[in-house]
């Protein structure tokens, strides 16, 4: 349950920060272009950090390589939040909000955790994060609140990624293990702090929360989008052609 | 008013003593427009050349990997914007300097229309792409324009780490496995000669080189810096044990370098018109990007706007 609970942590930061590294070079201004692929950076930053102490807990010989290139997509524990297409920059930007303000409560928490490992990743990514945090906050609340059709843009992004945030507070069995553990976190508390974070930037931006209508699940039990395949077919891609060599 | 024969002897005598020329000193127009043309010209190059690797981000073969190239491309961007703002303090802004490459009229380093077809190429980009544009670049950190030298010389520092990089890619496959090797030959084959373009046009032909060594925009010529790439690469070619694809390559004793076969100067010309392998997705690509992206600038600034506003008008109830 500890290899699936780190997974599950590890798996949402790489996916994101494969996600984003998607716009280097592509971005709509120089410095965004830039600030995007810092936060990938961070996110796979963090992502190798966690699967190193993965491989290590599962004690097996596992590298961290080994678990981002060799899994196939039903082993793979992110939300399905995180595999969404970057669409256009707002869709980016709304994705990273949702995430972030997820990320941000759900690290303070595990900064208490009795894993020693844990709670040392956490305090480091949550400096991290807070730049994230405050960085796509700041977008949001730009882009909802700037012209007619930018505030259509993120809006329409909004009401499309609603439907998967659900997800990211919903306890999966080593969600449930890693509380009654005192190794992971309450999801009930990240999401309080979730909700009035978004409420608070969504209101600054001038944009309509929507309702939570039907949540989206199954990322956390390897049951994900068709987006997942793609993405894992492009990233695993060397590692499946030329097995065991070293790069 | 000052005589402009004067101010232009006054300019020169400045160079020649090595005073660095700053962005409120008198300068020649044709100083300035030289300028202009060849800084943004390089800053469109780092811009440009972030699409043939940003090609393998996603497919890059491990994390260390992953991350090693997200930050190199990422560092590309970051020379992209001190060079456009070395290029602002000669009177244009990076607006009118993107229209320039969207439409053409502008160029950018020829090598980035090459593509990259294996992850063996990543690898050879940092060691023979920047490794030529490091041969150029550590001689325009003296160059006479204080803005531009100031840039390359964090760009330069950047640049020789990108180049190391390269290298130790290749020197991993070098070690791997019989297709590995055979990956890292193909790229070195691919790459060699158009890397050896880059210095640009031999001395002979070349148009701009004269003046802009009197100016000390430029210090070296193109063919003394080709000699130098020459020279260093041969050597370290040993290293990861490639075959350079030039028979004519050998050792000269006497000149104290190595003598190499004569470059495809058809090819050279062809890509430079347009008909390299990728200019046209190149371009397509930087158009794309800041097409779709004329509604988040748009909304940054009619926020910045409102917020103005905002500011304003609480101060007056203030």
């Amino acid at each position: 349950m500890q290899l699936e609970y780190t997974l599950q942590i590890a798996d949402n930061a790489l996916i994101l920060g494969h996600r984003l590294s998607e716009w280097c070079g592509h971005g709509p201004i120089l410095e965004q272009d830039i600030a995007i692929t810092n936060i990938a950076l961070d996110l796979i930053g963090q992502a190798r950090s966690l699967y190193q102490y993965a491989a290590e807990v599962e004690g097996k010989g596992r590298t961290e390589d080994d678990l981002a290139y060799l899994r196939i997509g039903t082993q793979f524990r992110n939300t399905l939040l995180v595999e969404q297409p970057k669409g256009n920059f707002g869709t980016t930007i709304v994705r990273q909000f949702l995430f972030d303000a997820f990320h941000f409560a759900f690290y303070q928490e595990l900064c208490n955790s009795k894993d020693e490992t844990l709670a040392a990743v956490a305090k480091k990514s949550l400096k991290e994060v807070t730049y994230h945090l405050r960085f796509s906050s700041e977008w949001v609340i730009r882009l909802g609140d700037g012209t007619a059709e930018s505030h259509e843009k993120m809006q329409t992004a909004l009401n499309d990624l609603w439907a998967y945030t659900g997800e990211l507070f919903k306890a999966s069995d080593a969600d449930q293990w890693a509380l009654e553990n005192g190794i992971g976190v309450d999801l009930e508390v990240v999401k309080k702090f979730w909700e009035e974070k978004v409420s608070e930037i969504l209101k600054m931006a001038t944009l309509e929360q929507p309702a939570d209508g039907w949540m989206q699940t199954g990322g956390k039990q390897g049951r994900h989008t068709e987006h997942l395949g793609y993405i894992l077919a492009e990233m695993q891609y060397l590692q499946r052609a030329y097995p065991g060599q070293e790069w | 008013m000052v005589p402009i024969k004067s101010l232009e002897e006054k300019f020169q005598a400045a160079v020649d003593a090595e005073i660095k020329i700053e962005p409120k000193d008198w300068m020649p127009d044709a100083y300035r427009k030289t300028l202009i043309r060849q800084i943004s010209q390089h800053a469109h190059s780092e811009i440009v050349g972030m699409l043939p690797e940003g090609n393998w981000i996603s497919r890059a073969p491990s994390l260390r990997r992953k991350v090693g190239l997200l930050a190199k491309v990422q560092d590309e961007a970051g020379h992209g914007l001190y060079l456009y703002s070395a290029c602002e303090t000669l009177g244009i802004d990076r607006e009118e300097l993107f229209e320039q490459l969207n439409t053409g009229k502008a160029k950018y380093s020829s090598i980035f229309n090459y593509p990259t077809t294996t992850w063996a190429d990543i690898g050879a980009i940092g060691w023979l792409v920047d490794g030529a544009a490091i041969m150029n670049q550590v001689m325009l950190c003296r160059t006479s324009y204080g803005p531009y030298a100031r840039a390359m010389v964090r760009i330069c520092k950047e640049e020789s780490f990108h180049q190391r990089q390269g290298f130790e890619i290749l020197l991993t496959l070098s070690k791997g496995s019989e297709e590995q090797r055979a990956m890292l030959q193909d790229a070195v084959d691919r790459w060699w000669w158009p890397s050896l373009m880059m210095f640009g046009p031999s001395d002979k032909e070349s148009t701009h080189s004269a003046q802009s060594m009197k100016w000390k925009i430029k210090r070296k010529s193109n063919d003394e810096l080709r000699q130098q790439f020459v020279d260093a690469t041969v050597e370290q070619a040993k290293i990861l044990n490639v075959t350079l694809p030039d028979p004519e390559l050998k050792w000269n004793e006497e000149r104290g370098h190595y003598d190499f076969g004569p470059i495809d100067w058809e090819e050279f010309w062809n890509v430079v018109k347009g008909n390299g392998p990728c200019n046209k997705e190149r371009l397509a690509a930087r158009v794309k990007a800041h097409d779709e992206g004329a509604w988040v600038r748009d909304a940054a600034v009619a926020f910045a706007e409102k917020q103005a506003k905002r500011r304003a008008e609480a101060n007056k109830v203030a």
